[in-house]
Formats: structure tokens, sequence, C-alpha cells
């Protein structure tokens, strides 16, 4: 279980973003703590991508503060490494193995045998390594994305951000990853904040989900899944309905409760 | 070479698609050169003003073996390789200046606009002027015909660029510099070796027009030179061997071309064989 005594590592205080005078994220205030598994919920063009890419650094705050470890984030930076949904993320004219090495050395100076070794490492672990000779063209949707993973946990980063990694893809390719993006975090314990619109794969993979509503850019409320991560049981189904009941009930409508949720405000 | 269409041969055409390319163009070429033949033939046409594929074919296996023709190449794909280098790199790096900078893209847009028009050769008198006649004279007018097409077609590459390539690049941190040769370069790669193309057809054209006007005066003189050489002693056959030449360099050209796209951009997915 995440460590949550410690000073978080993401603090979000009043964060407002804006794209020119649209405001897309209206003062969010959350905190993510070391080790966990924190998951942005909301529809379409709610502002949740946004977000991502302010922790990510390509957005600035328009107002408020975004703290990793204490420090405004400056600029993007391989310690928060991203995966995104769409497949271009890998670089057309590098094999699987040359899009983790070129990343390796770019941004870590991390060459030669050492390189080589950890690629091989990252690629066995999220189980692409067979084809690591390929390039990205001649690779299915899955295998793309279990790529660009490889890619980004390469760079050892202190937070994994996912923007909808598996949204492009079909159910049954989904759900494998789904399981084995909970299984890489096991083993390798790294912080991994990831926006979705799938409220299954938000309760699977949150220890707390944030839930985000629909047109004004604001957080809604903050979930605690209670890591129930066992599809069909009692837990999954009642979070599932609590988050159902949050991003369907219009604003103000006091969502029905369950006793056994646990919540937060944020 | 260009694709078929699936009209073509579509009603039998006994098999001319299944032979291989190599024996279909050869055999289309060998028709040229018989109707040629047996139109100089037949018409009684003045050998000073056409010359048959026969004399032709003679005048330039003995300027091959004398050397003539090969020094006459080497001098014009030199001239032509530098400045195209010289030009190619002008180019690039302007638009990579661009693609970062919001004054630097203003610069490249109305440098386009106001040198993009002017067909390059016009600048030989004023470079002639600067250098005399001289191959620095020939790689300056070459470098200008080509540093706006690779400019060009470089810039519209970086634009083309996804998103989401941008963001990951920002990602890992590149530096500028390491952004535009391990990302843009190679993201834009299609665009850049399309902007090459242009520049080689522009590159060809400029450098045979300028050691045309340099005529007879040049030393060391190209394949313009040879040409115009052969019209000044009205050695017909020469002038079209010298045609041939430029024609058959031209189609090599192409062909690297082909094999450098079948290495990286076919190669990579990013453009579908032909």
């Amino acid at each position: 279980m995440p460590d949550r005594s410690s000073v978080p590592l993401v603090t979000a205080r009043d964060v407002t973003l804006k794209y020119g005078t649209f405001c897309a994220v209206d003062r969010a205030s959350f905190t993510v703590h070391r080790g966990e598994k924190f998951v942005i919920i909301g529809p379409s063009g709610c502002g949740k991508t946004t977000l991502l890419k302010a922790i990510a650094g390509f957005i600035r705050p328009a107002d408020g503060s975004i703290l990793v470890n204490g420090v405004p984030i400056a600029a993007p930076g391989p310690d928060r490494a991203v995966v995104f949904q769409d497949f271009e993320q890998l670089f057309a004219w590098h094999t699987v193995l040359g899009n983790v090495t070129y990343a390796l050395a770019a941004a870590k100076g991390v060459r030669g045998a050492e390189g080589r070794e950890r690629t091989r490492q990252m690629l066995e672990l999220v189980g692409i390594a067979h084809a690591a000779d390929r390039y990205p063209h001649q690779l299915s949707g899955g295998m793309k994305q279990r790529a660009a993973i490889a890619r980004a946990l390469a760079l050892e980063p202190q937070i994994l951000l996912m923007d909808e990694p598996f949204g492009a893809l079909d159910e049954i390719t989904r759900s494998h990853l789904q399981v084995e993006l909970n299984e890489i975090w096991r083993r390798t314990g790294v912080t991994i904040i990831l926006v979705t619109h799938s409220i299954s794969e938000a309760v699977f993979l949150g220890h707390r989900v944030l839930v985000m509503s629909e047109h004004s850019g604001r957080v809604r409320e903050i979930v605690d899944t209670g890591a129930a991560e066992e599809w069909g049981s009692e837990a999954f189904r009642e979070i599932s309905d609590h988050l159902r009941t949050l991003l369907i009930a219009p604003e103000g409508a006091a969502p029905r409760v369950s006793a056994r949720v646990g919540r937060e405000t944020p | 070479m260009r694709a078929q269409s699936e009209w073509a041969g579509a009603r039998g055409a006994f098999e001319w698609r299944r032979a291989p390319a190599l024996v279909r163009y050869a055999v289309i070429i060998g028709l040229l050169l018989v109707g040629w033949q047996l139109y100089v033939w037949g018409a009684h046409v003045s050998p000073l003003l056409v010359s048959s594929p026969v004399d032709v074919g003679r005048a330039l296996l003995a300027d091959v073996l004398n050397r003539k023709i090969p020094d006459a190449t080497a001098a014009t794909l030199g001239n032509l390789i530098v400045g195209i280098a010289i030009g190619g790199l002008a180019g690039f790096g302007l638009a990579s200046v661009a693609v970062f900078s919001a004054v630097g893209y203003d610069v490249l847009s109305v440098l386009i606009a106001v040198m993009n028009p002017l067909p390059s050769i016009a600048i030989l008198p004023l470079a002639m002027i600067w250098f005399g006649i001289t191959p620095k004279s020939i790689v300056l007018v070459v470098a200008l015909a080509t540093v706006w097409p690779v400019a060009i077609n470089t810039d519209a590459g970086f634009r083309s660029i996804s998103p989401t390539t941008q963001m990951v690049a920002r990602n890992l941190g590149l530096s500028h510099l390491r952004m535009v040769v391990g990302v843009l370069l190679p993201a834009a790669l299609p665009f850049i070796l399309a902007g090459l193309k242009a520049a080689w057809a522009f590159g060809w054209r400029t450098v045979v027009a300028a050691e045309l006007v340099f005529g007879v005066a040049g030393s060391t003189g190209g394949l313009g030179w040879y040409i115009n050489n052969a019209r000044y002693y009205l050695l017909v056959p020469d002038i079209f061997a010298g045609l041939i030449v430029i024609s058959i360099l031209g189609i090599a050209v192409d062909l690297v071309f082909g094999v450098i796209e079948q290495r990286t951009v076919v190669r990579w997915g990013m453009k579908t064989a032909k």
C-alpha cells in the first residue's frame, strides 16, 4: 500500500488552467502520495487531460500551483514520464528497442551495456521483448502501448503519467493491459497518475479517484476505492455505482453515498 | 519508377505487366532509338541538325574513352554536390531556427517570399562579377537554387509533426539541437527528401545552364561547357551525347533517392512502398 505518512509527492493547490480565456480546470486541489495509483476521471472535455499536461509541465497554471516534492513544476522532464493515448508516441524511425535505448541515452545519459541491460529488463517487464527489433508500424495497438510504457518506465520516473493509455485499444487487449499495469505497479512501486473516462478502469486501477465535473472544470470529489480491484465484488460494484452517480448526476444534486465508500473532500 | 494504374493491361496486353521492369523499359527505349534511327535514314535530314543514334553512340563512346565526358561529368557533379550541400544545410538550418523562434520564422517567410521567385541562374552575372568565371560562381547559383526548396519542405515537414511526438521529445527534456537531430529530422524526413529531390532538379538545371553561359571561356568545363563546346565546333553528335549523359545521370540520382527512401521512410512505415 502507498505510504501516506510522508510528505505528498504531488501537491496541487487551487490550480486554474486556461486555454486563452477558456477555463479548462478551475481551482483544483489534491495531493498524490508516493507509490499511489491516482486516477482522474471525467467525461470528454472536462479538463482531465489538461490537468495531466500541467503535471507533466506542458502547460503552466494560470493561477495556483502544482508542487512535486515541494518544488513548483518548471518544465517537462523525464522524472514525470508520460504515456499518451496516441499510438504515434513511439518514434517511427526507431525499433521498439531503439525507442527505449534512445530515450535512456537522450534523457538519462545511460548508454552502452547498461542501457541495453535496462532496456531488456523493461521490455521483459511489459512483455514485449519478443518484438524488440520491430518498427512501431509493425506492432498492434496493444504492443505499441506496451512499448510506450517500457520507454516511460526505463526513465525511472518519480511519477508515471498516463493519459487514457488504453483508450484506443479493443476491450480484450485493454483488460489484459489493466491487469498487467497493476502487476507492473506491484513490481516497481512507481507512482501512477492515470486519466481515464472508464469507470471500471478507474475502480480497478486506482487507489483514489478524482472525479471532475462535466462543464465547470472543477473537482467534484476524490473517492477512495479501498483498492477494490476484484471484478464483480460487492465493493467494486458499490464504488462503481458511486462514481457513476457522481459523473451523471447534475452538479448540486446530492449523490447517493454508500456508507462503505470512503470519501475525502478535495 | 511510376506505379501502373489498375487499368493498364486489364485487357490482353500479352503478359506485358508480368515482364520485369528492366525488360519493359529497355524495350521502350529500344523502340525509341529504332524510331529515331529510321527517321534520320528515311527523312534525309541534314546530319548538321540531327545526328543518328549510331553516330551519337560513336561520339559517346569515343569521348568516354578519351575521358572528355568523364572529366566533364566529374566537374559538373562536383559543383552540383558542393552547391547542394551548402544550400541544403543552409535551408535545413533556417527551418530549424524557424521552428523554435517566431522571429526566425518571420525571417524565413520573408526570405522565401523575396528570394524563391528569383530563378537562381539570374544571379549568375552578379556571381561572375564577384567570383569571376570560376567554380565558385557556379556553386553559389546552385546553392541559391537549392536552399529555398529545402527550407520550404523542411519547414512544412517540421510543422506536420504530430503534437504527441513534440510532447514526447519535450518530455525527454531534449535540448533544441538534440530535438532537431534526434526527432525533427527523422520525423520530417519524407518532406526533407522531397525537398532534396526538388533541390536536385533545380540544381541540375542551374548547373548546366551556368556552364552553358560560361561557354568556351571556362577552363575546367562541365557537361554544359562540353555541350557548348561541341556547338562551337559544330560537333552535333557530341551535343546529343552530352544530353544523353545528363539524362542518364538524372535517372541515376532518382534511383539513389529510391534506395534512400526504401531504407528510411518506407522501412519506418512513414511512406508506402511504390
